[in-house]
């Protein structure tokens, strides 16, 4: 009963921080493009005069978004047409759930982990329902009946098929090294020391993969420079016929996706809930494990959102050559030269 | 008759260039120096001891606008000692005008030095593209633009239409 308690408070949290989170990255991505820009940003919208840098916004966006007319073009296909939304987010918040925001600690007695769900193919499910999340943005492109809507599915699928092979082919690595599908077990192979000082952070241990999975995370949260589904110039994308509250879902998605991606890298490459050189127990212990997450967690997210106001977008054709010509034999090269030093390594008994 | 041309090479792009890595560190490089270092201004500016401005905006409806110095508007008519306008239709404004904002109807001036007098003189603003030809054409100097007076804006059409009064309005 208490184990189904602290289970159901571990998903609430998860979703909580995922939620919460990307309302905040509204606000994140419009104050932290103003400033790099040489702008001030959004900041007219105020509570009692009180505006505190344009932090309500979000708020009132929310308000609008829920408030505004739903819009549904005449022939439109009508079930998928709604369905698509609730896949497209429904695909990613149910990934948070999988992200290790802490270790076990000890206390009242017991053993708590703070994984809302542990498992030992952790890994396999993120990247599965990452990649369901497509069917959402494929079926939202179908469904509106525009030519827009389904240049932007069809861009999107493609996208989608590039770049989740080069996530699978790149993450091969790091699997490979720390020999676990199971994100926890990945994090605590983290927390060992090379040499006595250096963390065996992923991002130490595989440089490459780390790189490549910058590149392909962002291609596959729809992130500009990989912002061809929505290509806002181009063709206003999948979500042309949405309005109100759907289109925010798609919104949603797009930054949920982009939580995912960087828990993961945050997970895989940054050593996770790991403090270097600190051993964490007990209920603080707990604390700091969720702080260092939600850290690097964020760390990421403003480096992906720097470069998202720094690159322009790509070409469609310059996407695909990226992908199947850079990313995917960079990546399998870095999955055989993991594997002959794993070899190498475990014959000289050093690791 | 041959045309000259003159072929303009296209810029090359070196290895790096189109290996494109170090482009993108580079231009990361660029955005986060102007984010930290506008960022350490705003941060400087809120513990009041701002030196320079973080952000290059100009907050209109709460600042004022920043023009031209010699940015000239809004139109005024000029007055004669004795307060009447000093007017005399003759209408070159309105010939020269290009937008045809100007309409002047005239009639004879109690004044025998003046032949003519404006009995009304509308200047239809939402029609004027602040040529200034108006003010250059002008003979006796009657009509000039002010500078600073930029907020015209108002809710139908008709009240855009300036009558003379309104015209003659000094700068507050």
């Amino acid at each position: 009963m208490i184990l189904l308690g602290w289970t159901a408070a571990k998903v609430a949290g998860a979703l909580g921080f995922g939620l919460g989170l990307a309302g905040f990255l509204g606000w994140v991505e419009r104050k932290q493009s103003a400033v790099l820009q040489d702008r001030i940003g959004a900041n007219r919208a105020d509570i009692f005069g009180w505006r505190i840098l344009g932090l309500f916004h979000p708020v009132a966006d929310g308000i609008k978004l829920m408030t505004k007319e739903d819009f549904i073009p005449r022939g439109v296909l009508r079930p998928f047409h709604d369905l698509a939304p609730a896949l497209s987010l429904g695909c990613c918040m149910v990934c948070l759930a999988a992200l290790p925001f802490g270790g076990e600690f000890e206390a009242f007695g017991g053993s708590w982990s703070l994984q809302p769900l542990p498992s030992p193919v952790g890994l396999v499910y993120v990247l599965a329902l990452l990649g369901l999340g497509v069917h959402g943005v494929v079926m939202a492109g179908y469904a509106s009946r525009s030519n827009y809507g389904l240049l932007g599915g069809l861009r999107g699928a493609a996208q989608m098929i590039a770049t989740e092979v080069c996530m699978a082919a790149i993450l091969a690595g790091p699997v490979f090294l720390y020999g676990t599908l199971d994100l926890q077990e990945a994090v605590r192979w983290q927390g060992r020391l090379l040499g006595g000082w250096l963390p065996a952070w992923g991002v130490f241990t595989q440089p490459l993969a780390f790189l490549l999975f910058l590149v392909a995370g962002t291609a596959a949260s729809k992130r500009t420079p990989f912002d061809l589904p929505e290509g806002e110039s181009e063709i206003v994308g999948y979500h042309v016929e949405y309005s109100g509250m759907k289109f925010g879902m798609f919104m949603m998605s797009d930054f949920i996706e982009n939580i995912v991606v960087c828990g993961l890298g945050a997970a895989l490459f940054l050593g996770g809930w790991q403090v270097p050189f600190a051993h964490l127990g007990g209920p603080l212990g707990g604390a700091v494990m969720l702080v260092s997450f939600g850290a690097k967690t964020c760390a990421l997210i403003f480096l992906l959102m720097q470069v998202r106001w720094t690159l322009p977008r790509l070409r469609f054709d310059q996407l695909l050559d990226l992908g199947w010509k850079w990313l995917l034999p960079l990546a399998l090269a870095n999955f055989l030269a993991t594997v002959w030093a794993v070899w190498w390594l475990g014959r000289h008994a050093c690791l | 008759m041959p045309v000259s041309v003159r072929p303009v090479a296209r810029p090359s792009r070196g290895l790096w260039e189109q290996v494109y890595i170090l482009e993108v560190v580079r231009g990361l490089g660029v955005t986060f120096r102007h984010f930290f270092v506008n960022l350490w201004r705003h941060g400087l500016k809120l513990a009041g001891r701002a030196t320079e401005p973080g952000a290059v905006t100009i907050q209109y409806p709460d600042d004022p606008a920043v023009l031209g110095r010699r940015a000239r508007t809004r139109h005024r008519l000029l007055r004669r000692a004795d307060g009447s306008p000093r007017c005399t239709s003759c209408l070159l404004c309105e010939t020269i005008c290009p937008a045809k904002c100007i309409h002047i109807t005239a009639e004879e001036s109690p004044d025998p030095g003046v032949e003519k007098r404006a009995r009304s003189f509308d200047i239809d603003i939402g029609m004027c593209v602040f040529c200034g030809h108006c003010v250059e054409a002008c003979p006796v100097d009657a009509i000039r633009m002010d500078a600073d007076r930029v907020e015209l804006a108002a809710y139908s059409r008709t009240a855009l239409i300036w009558d003379i009064e309104s015209l003659m309005q000094e700068p507050r």
